[in-house]
C-alpha cells in the first residue's frame, strides 16, 4: 500500500519494459483520477515512512548497527506506523464501505491514533 | 404456529432482554465463585501455603519485589542459586507473574489493607480462574451466542484440566496465562470480526502480558499467524485480516521484545541463544515460528498491496505487472537470504532444525528435559480425567464449526487441531487444550439446548417448511431412542443407516463413544436431511423432556466428577503431605517443611546445600540457604555435576562436594513410609544425566543387576557404592533391629548390614534426629526428619592430620573398640 511509487522503482529492471511501462503508466493515471485527496495525503505519509525506513535499514546494512535496539526500535516504529496508517487508509477507505461496518471513519482515525501511542510507548521504552 | 409448551403472551421485547442479561450477569457472578471455591480445596484441606516447586521461586521472587520495589527486582542478582555461579534473576525469567502480585499488594495496600503477600500469591490463580472464565464467555459468545458462553465459562470454572494448574496456592505463571491466553484470542477474534485496530492494539498488549508471563505464548504466536495463513489461503484475505493482523503483529512483536528474557529472539537467532532457552530444540521452534510470523506478516502487505493496485488497473495488466514484480522480488529474497546467512544473522538450517518435526528429539538427547514427568506423552485415561464428558462433545463441537465456518470459526478448528496434537505430545500441554474443548463441547451443547428447548413445533404439513430449527430428530438416537417419536418413521431408518458408517469411520477415532457419535451423526445426518426435506423439529413435551434430563444428568455428573477430582487429585502441596489411617481420620506428614526449617535454624547462613534440583526452588524459599543446583535448568553441566557426585562412590564424590564448597548434602528417601517421589527413583536420572557429561565414568548399565533396578542384596556394587544409596540407607537396618529391613517404596528387603559412611554425616551440631531410631547412640547424619522422607548429611572438613578420612575413621573406630566407657559416658549425654 505504499503508493504506486514502488511498483513503479521495481519496474525497469523487468525483461518487458514497454508493456509493463504502460501499465504502470495506466495505473499512475487511474490512481490520480480516482483516489480521493484524503487517502493521497494518506498515501503520502506512506511514502515517506518507506523512505524514512529504508534509509535506516540501508544506514544499518552500509554503516553500523551498532546501537542495535536503536537500530530495531527506529525501524520498528516505521514499520509499526506504515501498518497503522495503511489500517487507516484501508478503513476510511470509502471502497470499504461494506466490510468496516463497526467502525466508521472518524471510530478508525481514534483508533489510530490510539495504536500510535502504544506502538511509540514501547518505541521509546526499546531505544536503550 | 404450533408450540410445545405454552408462552407468556403479553411480555414486552424489553423485559426479555433486560431479564436475560440480568440472569447472564447472576450467572457469570455464580460461575466466577463456583471457579474460585472449587479451588480452594487445598487451603481447606491443609493451609495457605505456595505448593510445589516451581512456585516456591515465584514467590520468594515476589517477596523481593513486594519488599524492595520493582527496580531492585529487576536488577535482582541472587548469589544463592547456582552455587557458586549465582543467577542473574531479572534476565532469565518471564517477570508477569510477579508483576502482577505486586500490583495487587501495592493496590491492596493503598486502600490500607494490609494484606501478607503469601496470602496473595495463594489466591492469584483461583482469582484469575474468574477472570478466565468470563474471557472464555466472550470468547465463545462471538462463536455462537451467549448462552454458549455461559456453559462454556461454566465448564472452563471447573474443569480439571484447567484446576490442576491453578488450584489455590499453585503460584505458577500458568495461574494467570490462561486468562490472557483466551483474552487475547478474543481480541483477536474481535479485531478480525470488525476490522478494527482498537482490537488489535488490545490484542497486542495482552499478547506483549503473555509474553511477560509465560513462555506459551509461542502458541499465541503460533496460532494467530497460522490463522490468517489459513484465512489466506481459503481465499479469504479482506481488509479487515489486513488491519487485525498488521496491527497485532506490528505493536506485538516490538512488544515482546521488552522483555529481556525474550530479547532479541524475535528478530535474530544464533546459536548462543540456546544457552538462555530452555533447550535448543524449542528455540528451533521458536525460530521457525518467528519466520512463519514474519512471513505471514509480509505476505499480508503483498497481498494488500495487489489488491489496491488490481482496483485500479484492467486485469491484463495486472497479470503483466504481477509477473514482473513476482520475478523482481523473487531475485532479490533469493539474495537477501544469501546474504543474511552468509553474514550469519539468521539461523543456518542445521540438522538440529529438523528436531521441530520429531517430538521425541528432546527426550531422545537432552535427558534433563526427559527427566521432568510433564514432559511426558499424556496417557489416554488423563483426557478422561481431566475432560469427563468434554472429551466426547468436543468432536461435535468442532464439527458445528464446520457447518457455521466464518473466520472465528476457522480459528477454533486450527486451534482445536493444533492443541490436540500437542496436548498428546506432553501432558503438561493439556493445559492450552482445555480451553478450546470447553469451547467446542459448549457449542455443541448449546446447540442441543437450543433445539430442544426451542418451543416451536415442526409443521406438520411438509411442503411449507417454514421451520429454521437446526435440531434433528437424530440426535436423540445415542440418547434416547426409544422415547423419540419421531416425525417420521423414514427419517430414522435413515439416520441410523447414516449413523453406521459414521461412527467407525476414522473421522472421530477412538474418543469418540456413543454421546459425540450420535451427535456428530445428527449433524451430517441433518444435513442430508434438510436436503431431502424441509420440515424439521421436535415434536411433543417426552422427548424434549427425555433429551434435557439426558443432558443435566451429564452435567450434574460433570460436576460431581470435577469436585472429586480437584479435591483428591489437584489439591495436595506436595510440599505438605497427607495420610489417610484405616478409620479415615487425616494423618498431616509434613517432613519436608520440618527439615527445611532446621536447616534455617541449625546451619550457618551461608551453608551449602546440595540436594537433586527438584528441591532446589524449596530449599532456597523456606532454608533460605545456597544451593547448587535448582528447577531453573539451563546448565546441564551443572546438574550433571551434582548427578555424578550422587551416584559416585565416596572417595569420588568427596572432592566434588568439597570443590563446591558444600556443606550439607539432602536426600529425600520414602523407603520407610513408602514415598514413592524419593531421589532413588529419580536415581537413575541423575545417572544419566551425569553419563551424559562424563559417559566414561558414569554407566548406567553398572547399577543394574541383569536389568534389573534392585536396592536389595542384589543390588550391583556401584549401586551400593554410590552416595545416593549410602545416604539413603544408612542406618535404616537399625530401625527394625532383628527383623529383615524392608523398603516400601520399592517393595524389596535391604540388607540387614547397612552402608558405611566416611566422608560424610560426623554431626557438628549436636542435634539428634528425631526419628524412633532404637539404637540411638550417636546421631551420625546431621539430621533425618519424623518419617525419614528428609535426610540431610554434613559434609566433613579434612581431617585435621591431613589423613585420607577413610583412613581416619578406620583409625578411630579401631580405637573406639579399645575405649568404649569414654563412648558410653558420650552416648550418656546425648541421650537426652
Amino acid at each position: 500500500m505504499a503508493g504506486p511509487k514502488t511498483a513503479k522503482l521495481s519496474s525497469p529492471p523487468t525483461t518487458t519494459p514497454p508493456e509493463t511501462s504502460v501499465a504502470v503508466s495506466m495505473l499512475w493515471e487511474s490512481y490520480m483520477q480516482q483516489t480521493p485527496n484524503r487517502l493521497k495525503l494518506i498515501d503520502a505519509f506512506l511514502a515517506f515512512i518507506v523512505l524514512s525506513g529504508v534509509t535506516q535499514f540501508v544506514y544499518c546494512v552500509l554503516v553500523t548497527n551498532f546501537p542495535f535496539n536503536a537500530f530495531l526500535s527506529g525501524f520498528g516504529s516505521s514499520i509499526g506506523q506504515f501498518v497503522l496508517t495503511a489500517s487507516l487508509r484501508a478503513q476510511v477507505n470509502p471502497q470499504n464501505r461494506s466490510e468496516f461496518k463497526d467502525v466508521s471513519p472518524e471510530r478508525a482515525f481514534a483508533d489510530f491514533a490510539l495504536g500510535s501511542i502504544v506502538l511509540h510507548f514501547f518505541v521509546f521504552n526499546f531505544l536503550g | 404456529m404450533p408450540t410445545a409448551y405454552p408462552l407468556p403472551k403479553d411480555l414486552s421485547p424489553a423485559i426479555v432482554t433486560n431479564t436475560a442479561s440480568l440472569l447472564r450477569i447472576i450467572a457469570l457472578g455464580l460461575i466466577s465463585g463456583a471457579a474460585i471455591a472449587s479451588r480452594l480445596f487445598a487451603v481447606v484441606n491443609f493451609e495457605s501455603i505456595i505448593h510445589e516447586f516451581d512456585p516456591w521461586f515465584n514467590y520468594r521472587a515476589t517477596r523481593v519485589l513486594a519488599s524492595k520495589g520493582f527496580y531492585e527486582f529487576w536488577n535482582w542478582f541472587d548469589p544463592t542459586a547456582w552455587y557458586p555461579l549465582g543467577r542473574v534473576v531479572g534476565g532469565t525469567i518471564y517477570p508477569g507473574l510477579m508483576a502482577t502480585s505486586g500490583v495487587i499488594y501495592n493496590l491492596l495496600h493503598a486502600l490500607h489493607l494490609p494484606v501478607d503477600i503469601r496470602n496473595i500469591c495463594v489466591l492469584l490463580a483461583p482469582g484469575f480462574s474468574a477472570l478466565t472464565a468470563w474471557a472464555t464467555y466472550m470468547f465463545t459468545k462471538e462463536l455462537k451466542d451467549e448462552s454458549a458462553g455461559l456453559l462454556a465459562a461454566a465448564f472452563i470454572g471447573i474443569v480439571p484440566g484447567y484446576i490442576s494448574r491453578s488450584v489455590a496456592g499453585s503460584y505458577d505463571n500458568e495461574a494467570i496465562a490462561i486468562f490472557l491466553l483466551m483474552f487475547t484470542f478474543f481480541c483477536w477474534i474481535k479485531a478480525l470480526k470488525q476490522g478494527s485496530a482498537f482490537f488489535g492494539t488490545i490484542a497486542a498488549v495482552f499478547y506483549f502480558y503473555m509474553v511477560a508471563a509465560w513462555g506459551g505464548y509461542v502458541f499465541i504466536t503460533n496460532m494467530i499467524p497460522l490463522h490468517a495463513l489459513v484465512l489466506l489461503l481459503m481465499g479469504r484475505f479482506s481488509s479487515r485480516l489486513y488491519v487485525a493482523y498488521s496491527t497485532w503483529y506490528a505493536i506485538g512483536t516490538l512488544a515482546s521484545m521488552q522483555v529481556p528474557f525474550v530479547g532479541f529472539q524475535p528478530v535474530r537467532t544464533s546459536e548462543h541463544m540456546a544457552a538462555l532457552g530452555e533447550h535448543s530444540s524449542s528455540m528451533y521452534q521458536l525460530i521457525f515460528i518467528h519466520l512463519t510470523l514474519t512471513g505471514v506478516f509480509g505476505l499480508l502487505q503483498i497481498v494488500a498491496f495487489a489488491q489496491l493496485v488490481r482496483s485500479h488497473v484492467s486485469s491484463k495488466q495486472f497479470q503483466e505487472l504481477l509477473v514482473s514484480a513476482v520475478i523482481s522480488a523473487g531475485v532479490m529474497g533469493f539474495f537477501a537470504i544469501v546474504a543474511l546467512t552468509y553474514k550469519g544473522w539468521i539461523a543456518p538450517w542445521t540438522g538440529r532444525f529438523y528436531s521441530l518435526w520429531d517430538t521425541g528429539y528432546a527426550k531422545k538427547y537432552i535427558p534433563i528435559i526427559a527427566s521432568v514427568s510433564e514432559h511426558q506423552p499424556t496417557a489416554w485415561p488423563s483426557f478422561f480425567m481431566d475432560l469427563h464428558f468434554l472429551i466426547f462433545l468436543f468432536p461435535a463441537g468442532v464439527v458445528m464449526c464446520f457447518r457455521a465456518l466464518r473466520d472465528e470459526h476457522v480459528f477454533v478448528i486450527i486451534y482445536a487441531v493444533m492443541a490436540s496434537y500437542f496436548a498428546g505430545v506432553m501432558v503438561r500441554l493439556m493445559l492450552t487444550l482445555t480451553p478450546v474443548v470447553c469451547v467446542a463441547s459448549a457449542v455443541a451443547m448449546s446447540s442441543l439446548l437450543d433445539t430442544y428447548l426451542d418451543p416451536k413445533e415442526p409443521d406438520t404439513d411438509e411442503q411449507k417448511g417454514r421451520s429454521a430449527l437446526v435440531g434433528t430428530t437424530s440426535a436423540s438416537i445415542g440418547t434416547s431412542a426409544t422415547a423419540a417419536p419421531v416425525a417420521a418413521p423414514k427419517k430414522t431408518k435413515k439416520t441410523k443407516e447414516k449413523e453406521a458408517p459414521v461412527a467407525p469411520g476414522g473421522v472421530l477415532g477412538d474418543l469418540v463413544s456413543g454421546v459425540a457419535s450420535s451427535a456428530a451423526a445428527a449433524v451430517q445426518a441433518s444435513e442430508t436431511a434438510s436436503t431431502s426435506k424441509s420440515t424439521k423439529g421436535i415434536f411433543g413435551l417426552d422427548t424434549r423432556f427425555a433429551v434435557i434430563m439426558n443432558t443435566i444428568g451429564l452435567l450434574l455428573f460433570f460436576v460431581l466428577h470435577c469436585t472429586w477430582v480437584t479435591s483428591s487429585a489437584y489439591s495436595s502441596p506436595s510440599v505438605v503431605l497427607a495420610s489417610t489411617s484405616p478409620d479415615g481420620s487425616q494423618h498431616i506428614i509434613d517432613d519436608f517443611r520440618e527439615a527445611y526449617y532446621w536447616l534455617r535454624q541449625n546451619t550457618a547462613e551461608d551453608a551449602v546445600v546440595m540436594s537433586w534440583w527438584d528441591y532446589g526452588y524449596q530449599i532456597a524459599g523456606m532454608a533460605d540457604r545456597p544451593t547448587l543446583v535448582d528447577n531453573n535448568t539451563w546448565n546441564n553441566t551443572h546438574i550433571a555435576t551434582v548427578g555424578k557426585a550422587m551416584s559416585s562412590p565416596e572417595e569420588v564424590a568427596y572432592p566434588i562436594l568439597r570443590k563446591h564448597d558444600v556443606s550439607y548434602v539432602l536426600v529425600i528417601f520414602g523407603g520407610l513410609i513408602g514415598y514413592s517421589g524419593d531421589d532413588l527413583n529419580k536415581f537413575l536420572w541423575m545417572v544419566r544425566i551425569a553419563q551424559g557429561v562424563w559417559p566414561d565414568e558414569i554407566q548406567e548399565p553398572n547399577y543394574f543387576n541383569k536389568g534389573e533396578y534392585r536396592v536389595d542384596d542384589r543390588a550391583s556394587p556401584t549401586m551400593r557404592e554410590s552416595l545416593m544409596y549410602k545416604m539413603s540407607y544408612y542406618r535404616f537396618a537399625d530401625l527394625f533391629g532383628a527383623q529383615q529391613p524392608m523398603d516400601r517404596v520399592r517393595g524389596q528387603q535391604v540388607p540387614a548390614k547397612g552402608p558405611t559412611l566416611d566422608y560424610l554425616g560426623e554431626h557438628s551440631v549436636g542435634f539428634r534426629c528425631r526419628g524412633n531410631v532404637s539404637n540411638s547412640s550417636s546421631a551420625d547424619e546431621a539430621f533425618t526428619s519424623e518419617n525419614w522422607i528428609v535426610r540431610i548429611y554434613e559434609v566433613k572438613k579434612d581431617d585435621i592430620l591431613g589423613r585420607d578420612l577413610k583412613i581416619a575413621n578406620a583409625f578411630s573406630e579401631g580405637k573406639k573398640r579399645k575405649r568404649s566407657k569414654p563412648v558410653s559416658r558420650r552416648k550418656a549425654i546425648r541421650g537426652w
